[in-house]
């Protein structure tokens, strides 16, 4: 217990004191997941829409494996974009190894099947009501998945959210592809993780909140800003 | 003059589900102006056939034609479904989403809907979630979004199954306005004192064909066969 309370008391200590490091550290987190998050949606939102609008060959097999890839094992991605990225790789050229960059590709590909898959979920639900409404107003492809798209908002922005939480979390893959360079890729869980394994705990459990109270900021903020839950809204 | 999208002419129609004939084989011709009534008992078919009649549905044999271009056949023609669809929008946004579909602009697509929302009598509070409105609103801000295109045919599935009397009333006075108005109405019903009110002509349905097609008057003076005769008189069938 007593970590515990040394952790919180180096949390609160850090954030009064808006230590340089710690604020560095932040930052970057949020910068790599925020914009993994922003990329992700834009493919996953459309592409979970498009599924459940469209029939098609194998579309069945197409959404299990979606559902498969929600489990992607994210050290398996991090050495496959490792591999990828490395000088011997085929896009080793771009020297983006040990990159923030690289830390939101491999983000991308972790949390991209999430919010396609939860997604789809939500619009399928939402096709089903619309379906015959839809179709008796002769209403285009395009616009029938802009409609799911824009009445589905609150359901997708859980969706992207979802996202959102799995990425700001990830340590194997983001270890892997970054390398957990101080000043330059080092995330808020790269830093527990080497923050434990020096036995420094306390400190590695003061990072360890302000992640989960950063997580439940970002959280609240775009409940706010998008207005759910809110009198007579839905 | 805009030109007409009817005569509808179904030839020898069946639809087929699971093996299952469900519809047909029904050939009529659609035209002119009035109401018909589509009577019928329950899984006589009456839904299918309108849904069949707007496009809904996929026929297996025969064919249903319109006259016309197939754009213009969708555009003027629209479908009340018995239970409203509400879109996760505000009434004013629900009623005006068929112009939007148009192209018409947000302003002048919400300033049109506010029109036909008054003219169905809808009261509700317009920028408020469709969600919130109570039976008999539902269905008329589902009678103002199909009317927001003055449609040539307006199809309506039982549209007052549920509703009390007097939101019955008013939705049969919308009714009878539309048709006034040069509007041909196609819609089914149980309600014998609602065919009887509304009905030019009468459809009647008996496992999934048309048994009876007759002028209102004299289908209820005399129904020319013992299953119309019962439905009628409310006798119950073997």
């Amino acid at each position: 217990m007593n970590d515990i309370y040394q952790g919180l008391y180096q949390a609160m200590r850090l954030l009064v004191t808006l230590d340089p490091g710690l604020v560095e550290i932040t930052a970057r987190s949020l910068q790599v997941t925020l914009t993994a998050t922003v990329i992700a949606s834009a493919i996953g939102l459309p592409l979970g829409a498009w599924i459940a609008v469209n029939r098609f060959w194998l579309r069945r097999y197409a959404i299990a494996i979606l559902n498969a890839l929600m489990g992607l094992p994210p050290v398996v991605v991090g050495l496959m974009v490792y591999v990828v990225l490395s000088r011997a790789g085929p896009l080793g050229v771009l020297g983006l190894l040990f990159t923030p960059t690289a830390m939101i590709i491999a983000q991308i590909i972790i949390i991209t099947p999430i919010i396609a898959s939860i997604s789809h979920q939500a619009i399928r639900d939402l096709w089903a009501d619309y379906h015959d409404l839809l179709i008796s107003l002769h209403a285009s492809r395009r616009q029938r998945i802009a409609t799911l798209l824009w009445d589905g908002r609150r359901a997708l922005m859980t969706a992207a959210l979802a996202g959102f939480g799995r990425a700001i979390g990830e340590v194997g893959a983001i270890m892997i592809v970054g390398g957990n360079i101080d000043h330059a890729t080092r995330v808020l869980t790269t830093a527990i993780a080497l923050e434990t394994g020096k036995g420094d705990f306390a400190l590695a459990l003061a990072l360890g909140f302000i992640l989960i109270a950063l997580a439940i900021a970002v959280n609240l903020a775009l409940h706010i800003l998008s207005g759910t839950e809110r009198g007579s809204r839905w | 003059m805009v030109s007409s999208i009817l005569p509808l002419t179904l030839d020898a129609v069946e639809l087929r589900r699971g093996g299952k004939r469900i519809l047909g084989p029904v050939s009529l011709t659609l035209d002119g102006d009035g109401i018909t009534i589509v009577l019928g008992p329950n899984g006589s078919g009456k839904t299918t056939l309108l849904r069949t009649m707007h496009g809904l549905e996929r026929i297996n044999r025969g064919h249903a034609r319109w006259t016309g271009d197939a754009d213009r056949v969708h555009a003027r023609q629209a479908f009340v479904f018995q239970t409203p669809v509400l879109m996760r929008r505000s009434v004013l946004d629900c009623i005006a989403y068929p112009l939007r579909l148009d192209g018409v602009d947000r302003r002048s697509a919400r300033d049109r809907a506010a029109e036909v929302a008054a003219s169905v009598g809808l009261t509700a509070t317009l920028d408020a979630p469709a969600q919130i409105l109570s039976g008999g609103e539902r269905q008329k801000m589902s009678l103002a979004r199909a009317l927001i295109r003055t449609p040539e045919v307006l199809f309506l599935d039982e549209p007052c199954a549920n509703l009390d009397m007097a939101s019955m009333a008013e939705i049969e006075a919308i009714l009878i306005r539309t048709r006034n108005a040069g509007t041909r109405i196609v819609m089914s019903t149980h309600n014998i004192g609602q065919a009887r009110r509304l009905a030019d002509d009468i459809l009647f349905l008996h496992d999934g064909r048309v048994i009876e097609s007759a002028r209102r008057d004299a289908f209820f003076a005399g129904p020319g066969t013992p299953e119309a005769r019962a439905h009628i008189n409310g006798d119950l069938l073997p």
